[in-house]
């Protein structure tokens, strides 16, 4: 059923060239001193990672939402933080394909297309996350111009980014009076909180971003006026299959790294790959991640066509995804012993990695809500 | 200007490399099928001239059927077009056959410049451009480790033993490339999708006429063995002395 077309076996691999020879290598070093590898991202681009999705008149890739899941779970084995970044950026990069106007999409995209430039997607507030709706940085429409005031929590790549997406209330409160503006770096009023100290995703920033008396001109903003909440929305569907697919391609790894360590690694005379309770432990993680994979497939191919229920397909497979990938992970950890807690073999780097995968982009309580609603709907 | 590029799909030399003993021939299955690092070379000179210059680039393999995956890369990363010769009676085919069946193949192809890798990371022989010059008659320019390509000749540097000559031809020429030319360019998704569309010839030794068809002399291969695994060696693990251990250990050879 998930037979790769040569296409995509020509896509992988040549990912997996990209990740093998520019991620992997570095990405334990990265994590260790938090370094941004912004030069990398602009190679990530030139191979077309910059914008997977969006179409080719303004530098995409034209690529399918299937395509990539397959990339992101191959540059998560070289990178899981770089992966997950690379996501987010190609997030901000697809709404503005979508929901811009022809005028916006050749202004913007090109550069980010190529990773010259980097996007940051700004929903979290400091007072609003789950419950992003009740969002209360404001847009205030001036003349020509939107005077934006707030302050954005948690942003990736804030600081680095040279573009970035900002939700902002224009109208009543809940979701129907939330709008979205694209921010270029450096308008006066924009600037940005210290780099967060986190348990992972350590190769990327994670800032505020906090605007005061920010003006952009009215064709800064992406849509209508109240349109801004659908359009962060629907841009979280696509970035939580990537997110799943980021997951997946860690777990991948630290399985086939586990597999390595318990063949050569003897005690009580004997491979420990010998001991069936081991063997079957990397059996049941082999077996979960198989599943998660065609869950995501599934979701991925349901997105790229536009089925009805695409957005509660979406919702599942970053619950399921990214909790049988931590939880394979963390074993991965425990079967590698004391080894597995050093950051030179690189399994507790994506542990923590995977971790906030279950957090951000809605938490996985919050893909319960998405499913149980829609299980509900379909039932009256 | 039409620019062929001699491709071969070789063992992945990240892995390691056998030798099917009953044949002597390369154990195909044993390791990853990849385009040879050199070839990707001799393709990015290529390239690099059509970037800026009007030129068609032509990758040419001859190999098993496997090679269209290779052949496919090689589009991916910006040729044109793929010629593929495919005959399972050239199994096991020795160099002195391979140039003249590659021969046949460019002179039905047309041309005005060949470019290969120096040799290949498999076979190493080292000739083949040469011997596929000589089947042409046109000038040989190899072990280039710079490329100069304008419309009308080659010129570059290859290294000897006692310093740099500075060699050109007129073309129609053959060159080979070292690998201090550039390396080559990644092939992004816009080029893998390309890479589909564009044609890919696939001709028999019937279709490359008599000579290359007929069987010539050929070597053979009669034994092959194993090349025994290497013994321990003497290790020296540094605790601030291992410069002294190591000339010692030089100096009771007679090495220094
Ligand atoms: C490293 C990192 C990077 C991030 N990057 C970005 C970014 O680039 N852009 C961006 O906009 N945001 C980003 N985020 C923010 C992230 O999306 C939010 O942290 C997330 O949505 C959760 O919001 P919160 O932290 O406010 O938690 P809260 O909403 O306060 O939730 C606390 C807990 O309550 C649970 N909960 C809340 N409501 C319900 C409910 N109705 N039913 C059941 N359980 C519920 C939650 O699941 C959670 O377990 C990032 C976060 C992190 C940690």
């Amino acid at each position: 059923m998930f037979i790769l077309d040569e296409e995509q076996q020509d896509l992988v691999d040549a990912v997996r060239d990209f990740a093998n020879r520019q991620l992997a290598p570095h990405a334990v070093e990265w994590d260790q001193a938090k370094f941004f590898p912004v030069d990398v991202l602009r190679e990530a681009g030139g191979l077309g990672l910059g914008a997977i999705y969006a179409h080719e008149d303004v530098g995409g890739s034209g690529l399918t939402r299937s395509d990539a899941a397959l990339i992101f779970e191959e540059l998560a084995r070289g990178d899981t933080t770089i992966a997950a970044y690379i996501s987010i950026h190609n997030m901000v990069v697809w709404m503005i394909d979508r929901f811009g106007t022809d005028e916006q999409r050749r202004r913007w995209i090109p550069p980010l297309a190529t990773m010259e430039q980097l996007g940051s997607y700004c929903l979290t507030e400091p007072d609003a996350g789950s419950d992003a709706a009740a969002l209360r940085t404001t847009a205030i429409l001036d003349g020509d111009h939107y005077l934006l005031n707030g302050v954005k929590q948690f942003i990736s790549g804030a600081g680095a980014s040279s573009v970035y997406l900002v939700m902002a209330r224009t109208g009543e409160p809940g979701p129907h009076g939330i709008t979205a503006f694209v921010v270029p770096a450096g308008t006066p009023g924009l600037s940005f909180g210290q780099n967060e100290r986190k348990m992972g995703w350590n190769a990327q920033p994670t800032r505020q971003v906090i605007l005061e008396n920010v003006r952009v001109p009215v064709n800064h903003r992406l849509g209508e006026e109240g349109g801004g909440f659908v359009i962060a929305m629907k841009g979280l569907d696509g970035g939580r299959l990537n997110m799943a697919a980021c997951s997946l391609g860690g777990a991948q790894w630290a399985l086939e790294r586990t597999v390595a360590h318990l063949r050569t690694r003897t005690a009580f005379g004997g491979p420990l790959i010998d001991q069936q309770a081991l063997l079957f432990q990397l059996a049941d993680m082999a077996t979960e991640l198989e599943a998660a994979r065609s869950l995501l497939r599934h979701a991925a191919s349901s997105l790229d066509r536009g089925d009805a229920d695409a957005v509660s397909l979406c919702a599942m497979a970053k619950r399921f995804v990214t909790d049988v990938s931590f939880t394979a992970a963390n074993t991965a950890l425990q079967l590698h012993g004391g080894y597995g807690y050093l950051a030179d073999y690189g399994i507790e780097k994506v542990v923590r990695d995977l971790r906030v995968h279950q957090i951000l982009e809605g938490t996985n309580e919050i893909m319960r809500l998405i499913v149980g609603r829609a299980i509900v709907e379909d039932a009256q | 200007m039409k620019i062929v590029v001699l491709v071969k799909q070789v063992p992945d030399t990240w892995g390691a490399r056998r030798l099917n003993l009953d044949t002597g021939w390369l154990d195909r299955g044993g390791s990853e099928a990849v385009i040879d690092e050199i070839d990707e070379r001799a393709l990015e000179a290529a390239l690099a001239y059509q970037d800026s210059n009007d030129a068609e680039v032509v990758a040419l393999t001859m190999g098993p059927d496997s090679a269209k995956d290779m052949l496919r890369k090689s589009l991916a990363m910006g040729a044109d077009s793929a010629v593929h010769i495919l005959d399972s009676r050239l199994a096991g085919a020795d160099l002195a056959w391979t140039a003249r069946v590659i021969a046949a193949a460019l002179t039905k192809l047309g041309y005005d410049l060949v470019i290969a890798g120096n040799e290949s990371t498999d076979g190493r022989g080292g000739v083949l451009p040469a011997l596929v010059a000589e089947h042409l008659g046109v000038p040989l320019a190899s072990y280039l480790d710079s490329v100069a390509i304008t419309a009308d000749s080659i010129a570059g540097e290859r290294s000897t033993e006692l310093g740099t000559m500075s060699v050109r031809a007129p073309l129609p020429a053959v060159i080979s490339v070292t690998e201090r030319t550039a390396e080559a360019r990644f092939p992004n998704f816009k080029g893998i999708l390309r890479a589909k569309k564009k044609p890919v010839t696939v001709w028999s030794l019937d279709d490359l006429g008599a000579d290359a068809a007929a069987s010539p002399v050929r070597s053979v291969v009669l034994a092959t063995s194993e090349r025994p695994a290497r013994s321990a060696g003497t290790q020296i693990v540094d605790d601030g002395t291992a410069g002294v251990e190591l000339a010692e250990f030089l100096a009771a050879r007679h090495l220094i």
